[in-house]
């Protein structure tokens, strides 16, 4: 899968035909920024969107962020413009909306790769991923999840999920808990990153919290936002504790111990370090330092 | 080539420019109002100039309200207005982009 290890905790939408939006994006440090050509954008004003967020890939400067459109639906005359034009400007991935099936990611997939083609791309460089929406999208999202050795990551989309389902959201999200389960389990299983709905709710700030640090405790690798506000609090909840981080120090220690006696055991205060542990300290470090928690080198700062 | 309709891209909001084409005989005209004209003006015309060039539109009257837009918002309004005054809206011009 395309997925390389990279932190991807917070996904921020911004409307596509707005350009003061457009242009400040990448002030606010979210790991992702996706561009909405979709649900963001009216009728009469799709092509606007389309020409202002390629000419904003060709000159703004948007730092290490992944960036990220949603596209108008398969069931659009807008769908094939789109992609056309963001594989042009070199987007790094293109999320489908309402995905229910390993065929529209196919679909997606042969489009983008004679795009690549025209407009000399290189084959395989534009990245792919999925919202899920309805009952079908749940129940196919391992297919969809394992359809391209393109897909980086699947996305829970409550709004259009839960009116499918016929409820709608409730503060506590257990009409979500069955849907949140079944996409996290097909992106780890096919490797790839599972991402969270947007919190709407923008003066619930303890519901936001909650959800959250719900989805964090599932392992969700992040969220989708709608407000740069949430951004900062999305990474408070994923920041490692004190403890976590020394934790990961010792880990990383013991295998630079380890690689320097040639020794292929790993072993910390006389106990064997497993592969899991180890790949969990590497991510508890990754995000320690996307905290401003540890220095270049690795050491804590203290605060 | 020719305008076949007037049309209009971007909004009056802050950032943004609108650019409106319409029919004229007279080669490229423009009409322009903008807070940053003083220091801009020549900058913006120069940017949509260049992309009535790439379309092959000699002749158009080009009225252009800026509101502090950044040169590629103006390129792209220009982009839209320009598809859209050629009714090429759904057909984008790969080659220009």
């Amino acid at each position: 899968m395309a997925a390389e290890e990279r932190l991807r905790r917070t996904m921020m939408f911004v409307p596509g035909n707005n350009p003061a939006m457009i242009k400040d994006a990448g002030i606010f440090g979210a790991d992702s920024i996706m561009f909405d050509l979709e649900d963001a954008v009216s009728l009469a004003e799709k092509d606007a969107a389309r020409y202002l967020i390629y000419e904003a890939l060709q000159t703004v400067d948007y730092g290490d962020a992944e960036l990220v459109v949603r596209i108008n639906g398969l069931d659009t005359p807008f769908y094939q413009n789109d992609i056309k034009a963001m594989v042009k400007a070199g987007i790094d991935v293109i999320r489908l909306p309402k995905v229910e099936s390993a065929e529209m990611i196919h679909t997606l997939e042969t489009l983008v790769a004679e795009a690549e083609q025209t407009f000399g791309r290189e084959i395989g460089t534009t990245h792919l991923m999925a919202a899920i929406e309805s009952a079908r999208g749940v129940v196919n999202a391992n297919e969809i999840a394992q359809a391209s050795d393109r897909m980086i990551g699947i996305a829970l989309s409550a709004e259009d999920y839960t009116t499918d389902m016929k409820t709608h959201r409730y503060p506590d999200g257990q009409e979500l808990l069955y849907a949140r389960n079944v996409i996290l389990h097909a992106a780890r299983a096919a490797g790839i990153a599972a991402f969270d709905t947007v919190f709407t709710d923008l003066n619930d700030e303890a519901g936001f919290y909650r959800e959250t640090e719900l989805i964090h405790q599932l392992g969700f690798d992040g969220k989708s936002l709608i407000n740069p506000r949430q951004i900062d609090m999305v990474n408070q909840v994923y920041q490692p504790t004190q403890k976590e981080i020394l934790t990961a120090q010792n880990v990383i220690a013991a295998i630079e111990a380890a690689r320097q006696k040639g020794s292929g055991v790993i072993a910390m205060n006389g106990q064997m370090v497993d592969r899991p542990v180890v790949l969990r300290a590497e991510r508890v470090m990754r995000l320690a330092k996307a905290n401003h928690l540890v220095d270049s080198e690795g050491n804590y700062i203290e605060k | 080539m020719e305008i076949k309709q007037t049309a209009i891209a971007g909004t009056l909001e802050s950032s943004d420019v609108q650019i409106m084409l319409s029919q004229s005989h007279d080669g490229v005209t423009f009409d322009l109002v903008s807070d940053v004209a003083k220091q801009f003006d020549d900058a913006i015309k120069a940017t949509i100039t260049q992309v009535l060039a790439a379309y092959d539109v000699h002749n158009v009257l080009v009225k252009v309200v800026d509101k502090g837009a950044l040169d590629m918002v103006i390129r792209a309004r220009a982009i839209t207005a320009v598809q859209r005054a050629l009714d090429l809206a759904d057909e984008p011009n790969w080659e220009v982009l």
